[in-house]
């Protein structure tokens, strides 16, 4: 591994004023250390992005910039002046926001509401809404979002919610905002405008700290990338130096292998699942499909597009009208989740930690919840088979683990991911669906998840992949069919299946409002 | 992982003393030492034992209390429902005892069994099917039972038959090789509970359900089935205690069970078992029981603070204890 022209260390802050310098920082909780010795330079007006797998560091590091935690050890200087922060509110006042990855606004209050919660104005004892408004548009219109002040968050989509956030953090005049993770929810046009929000905040001077799983997005974005791996600092370099591929590399540390497996091509095989005219949403969004046993059929399209709903119409999971549905050769009527699962048919959620663990218990509860009746064919509980199952799991799945009384809360989010698809697969299921696969997990253990895809297609079961990251769609699928506004708009094969015919389908009418309200 | 590295997992990480699964028993040792220094007469075997016969009622509703809680539900009935199961079983048993003697007592308790699953039956209905707050049904059905049992007695009192005194008595202040027959009913009842919940797929289900709905929704849990059957063990729970119950005093009365359900969910939730669900400690709750039973034992036992404030010192119990909990678990 090259260390080559970490920049930090050849040039410290000469250039540009550095707005904010870290000298050495590290993090321990009790005897565990999650950071050690990681020397940081923010420069204004630059973007300054931060990367690593899962676990690297990275949300350790914005915590202790942003006074959300204290430093064990090191120091912190802006423009010069040593500063320390008891809390967040310190690090607020002296201008460092950090804006959350999870939304976290109230959604029956107004966006102005929401901006200003804990510090609204007043005149006298009153509330000063008209002010509050006001301002709240402002800023508003400084990040780009078209939602207006009155309206309750709640009825906003998920990408407007994200603005509002953002939106908040800018309300005061900050030197440098942190963006963890902030297109994690978001689809690709979002994105983009997300990205050029981000470098009009740059534009105006402001040094905005970029924490991605995304690579494209840093490699389009960034000025400089400094890399994490494993709580120590690799290095920063100009972010035109690096490529995808190199940052990769640089976070995982060794060179990648091929990430995705190679395809294995269009199938002949008959249907395993045929679903007719499906509806859900009181008709706001219906479809038919089918999926085939040898084949990974991938649904694209934007979130809201409605492909999660219509999933979960068919597992019985919300109120849908089935025209027909057919799993290996049975007609099902009244689907739910157990019917489903006893001809064959799993169902993956994208919500990890809402609808597929149980956070605060161990691995053998969740591991076996779903196949419950299967581990245990009777009515009493079988342990010893419940920990043979947990540790074949554990095995086949390399779900990385420091004792077998672990919460699965407490397991990071690709070793809860894996625990999950160990979960569903425990059914011995021919087909699974797998909504958002790799949703918020590091790179390693992305491929790992592709190649468990591949092991058992290969196997002869079907998969459906949900995905609305766009080159894990593209490099997985063997067919994609893409939904928009809640229909399935296009069918790609072979070839055809790129980014660009994606996203053509996906958004090309300009309707895609329409989806966004069926979300 | 590989096979090696499996095999060498630990079982549990390392031998940390779970202080809060501990907290109820340890509470439970303190108060029983305590009333020893205060009172002499609180260790008199005959005094402890009528401290844990008398906190038998509260154990066993408070193990199907712990099943609708531990699903993330909430029965205010159970005082008002016993109460009514209590009237319903001596109407029974005083209607049939002309036929059937003595033998009026076990068809009447089979009826108290019937009685009390449909009552519980019908809250979890109304919860699950109707889609209402268990707080707001129970509080409705905690009406109902208590008017329907004021009305029974008319208001006054509904005493079982004289003929069946003698014979139903001994269940109550009876006892086999020296231990009283509700602390054996107790025992069995908190056992078939521990086994239920620990041992059995449903006991499975209803920490899954409680801990997170939508994960147990989405693993193909029948989530409205899970929780109904936990109000129709509360239900037969409560009946249990009212078998024990009747042959006390031998009446049902408009205020027999009153505030009950407040005494058994603070047992609940001294015992350990999380209000919001997900986590549920059977023993955990008959160690509650006990220890509201000894704290109102020894302070009619000893001069220095009136009983009339025992009610406020069972109160302070289940502020400091959830105060310790979130103390010990915030760490």
């Amino acid at each position: 591994m090259s260390r080559a022209n970490p920049d930090t260390l050849t040039a410290p802050a000469a250039r540009e004023p550095s707005v904010l310098h870290a000298e050495d920082l590290s993090k321990a909780y009790g005897p565990i250390t999650v950071l050690t010795g990681v020397t940081l330079d923010v420069r204004a007006g630059e973007v300054h992005a931060i990367i690593g797998e899962n676990g690297a560091g990275k949300s350790t590091l914005m915590k202790l910039l942003s006074g959300h935690a204290t430093p064990t050890d090191g120091t912190m200087t802006m423009s010069g002046v040593p500063v320390a922060f008891a809390d967040a509110v310190q690090a607020e006042n002296s201008g460092i926001v950090l804006v959350h990855q999870e939304i976290l606004l109230a959604p029956d209050l107004t966006v102005a509401q929401n901006l200003f919660l804990g510090r609204e104005l007043s005149r006298g004892l009153r509330v000063d809404d008209r002010q509050m408004n006001r301002r709240t548009a402002e800023v508003l219109a400084r990040v780009g979002s078209t939602a207006r002040p009155t309206t309750r968050v709640g009825t906003l989509p998920l990408a407007q919610r994200q603005l509002v956030q953002i939106a908040r953090a800018l309300l005061d005049d900050r030197k440098v905002v942190i963006l963890d993770e902030p297109t994690a929810m978001l689809a690709n046009d979002e994105v983009d405008a997300l990205l050029g929000i981000v470098r009009t905040l740059r534009d105006q001077g402001v040094a905005v700290l970029y924490i991605s799983h995304r690579l494209e997005e840093v490699e389009a974005l960034a000025d400089r990338v400094t890399v994490l791996r494993d709580g120590q600092m690799i290095g920063t370099w100009p972010a035109r130096e690096l490529d995808q591929r190199r940052m990769a590399e640089l976070m995982v540390g060794r060179e990648l292998s091929m990430l995705y497996p190679p395809k294995r091509g269009l199938v002949e095989t008959d249907p395993i699942l045929t679903v007719e005219n499906l509806t859900v949403d009181h008709g706001k969004i219906s479809g038919s499909f089918f999926a085939r046993p040898g084949e990974v059929l991938g649904i694209g399209g934007m979130i809201g597009a409605g492909r999660t709903e219509l999933i979960e119409g068919l597992m019985g999971l919300r109120p849908a009208q089935a025209g027909a549905i057919t799993l290996n050769g049975k007609t099902i009527t009244k689907p739910d989740v157990g019917t489903m699962m006893a001809a064959g048919l799993v169902y993956l959620t994208e919500d990890r930690k809402g609808k597929g663990l149980l956070l605060n218990d161990g691995m053998g509860p969740n591991l076996t919840l779903q196949a419950l009746n299967i581990v245990n064919p009777g009515l009493r509980l079988d342990r010893r088979k419940e920990t043979r199952s947990v540790k074949s799991a554990v095995q086949d799945y390399d779900i990385r683990i420091r004792s077998l009384s672990i919460q699965a809360g407490q397991l990071s989010g690709g070793n809860q991911q894996k625990l999950l698809l160990a979960k569903v697969m425990l059914a011995d299921p021919s087909i699974v669906i797998i909504d958002e696969p790799t949703r918020g997990i590091d790179i390693g253990n992305k491929g790992q998840i592709y190649r468990f895809i591949d092991d058992l297609v290969r196997a002869g079961k079907a998969c459906v992949v949900i995905s609305s990251e766009l080159p894990e769609l593209v490099g997985l699928s063997d067919r994609v069919l893409v939904m928009r506004g809640g229909r399935f708009v296009a069918e790609l094969t072979g070839e055809d299946i790129n980014e660009q015919n994606v996203v053509y389908a996906a958004a090309s009418s300009g309707d895609e409002t329409e989806g966004r309200k069926s979300a | 992982m590989s096979n090696a590295e499996i095999a060498a997992l630990p079982e549990s990480e390392g031998f940390q003393i779970r202080w809060a699964d501990l907290a109820p028993f340890i509470a439970l040792a303190v108060i029983v030492l305590m009333g020893a220094l205060i009172n002499s007469n609180f260790m008199a075997a005959n005094n402890l034992m009528n401290v844990i016969t008398r906190s038998a009622f509260i154990a066993i509703i408070g193990v199907g209390a712990t099943f609708v809680i531990a699903t993330g539900g909430l029965d205010l009935s159970i005082g008002s429902m016993m109460a009514f199961v209590v009237g319903i079983m001596i109407m029974a048993m005083n209607a049939l005892a002309p036929h059937l003697g003595t033998w009026a007592i076990p068809v009447g308790a089979l009826v108290a069994l019937a009685v009390g699953s449909l009552c519980g039956l019908m809250n979890g209905l109304i919860v699950t099917v109707g889609r209402i707050e268990p707080f707001i049904v129970t509080l409705g059905t905690m009406g109902i039972f208590r008017a329907l049992i004021t009305y029974m007695t008319d208001g006054g009192s509904l005493s079982i038959d004289q003929s069946l005194r003698s014979a139903y008595r001994p269940l109550y202040f009876g006892e086999f090789l020296g231990v009283p027959y509700p602390v054996i009913i107790t025992l069995v009842i908190a056992l078939l509970g521990a086994f239920i919940l620990y041992r059995m797929k449903y006991g499975r289900r209803v920490t899954a359900v409680g801990s997170n709905s939508d994960v147990a929704r989405f693993s193909g849990v029948h989530v409205g089935r899970v929780r109904t059957m936990a109000f129709v063990i509360q239900g037969f729970c409560v009946a249990v205690a009212a078998i024990c119950y009747v042959p006390r005093l031998g009446a049902a009365t408009p205020t027999t069970g009153q505030l009950w359900e407040l005494q058994v969910i603070t047992a609940v939730v001294i015992g350990g078992t999380l209000l919001r669900g997900g986590k549920a400690h059977i023993w955990g709750t008959v160690a509650g029981a006990l220890i509201l039973e000894v704290i109102a034992n020894v302070m009619v036992l000893s001069d220095m603070v009136s009983e009339y404030l025992v009610a406020a010192v069972q109160g302070a119990i289940i502020i400091i204890a959830m105060l310790a909990h979130r103390f010990t678990s915030a760490r």
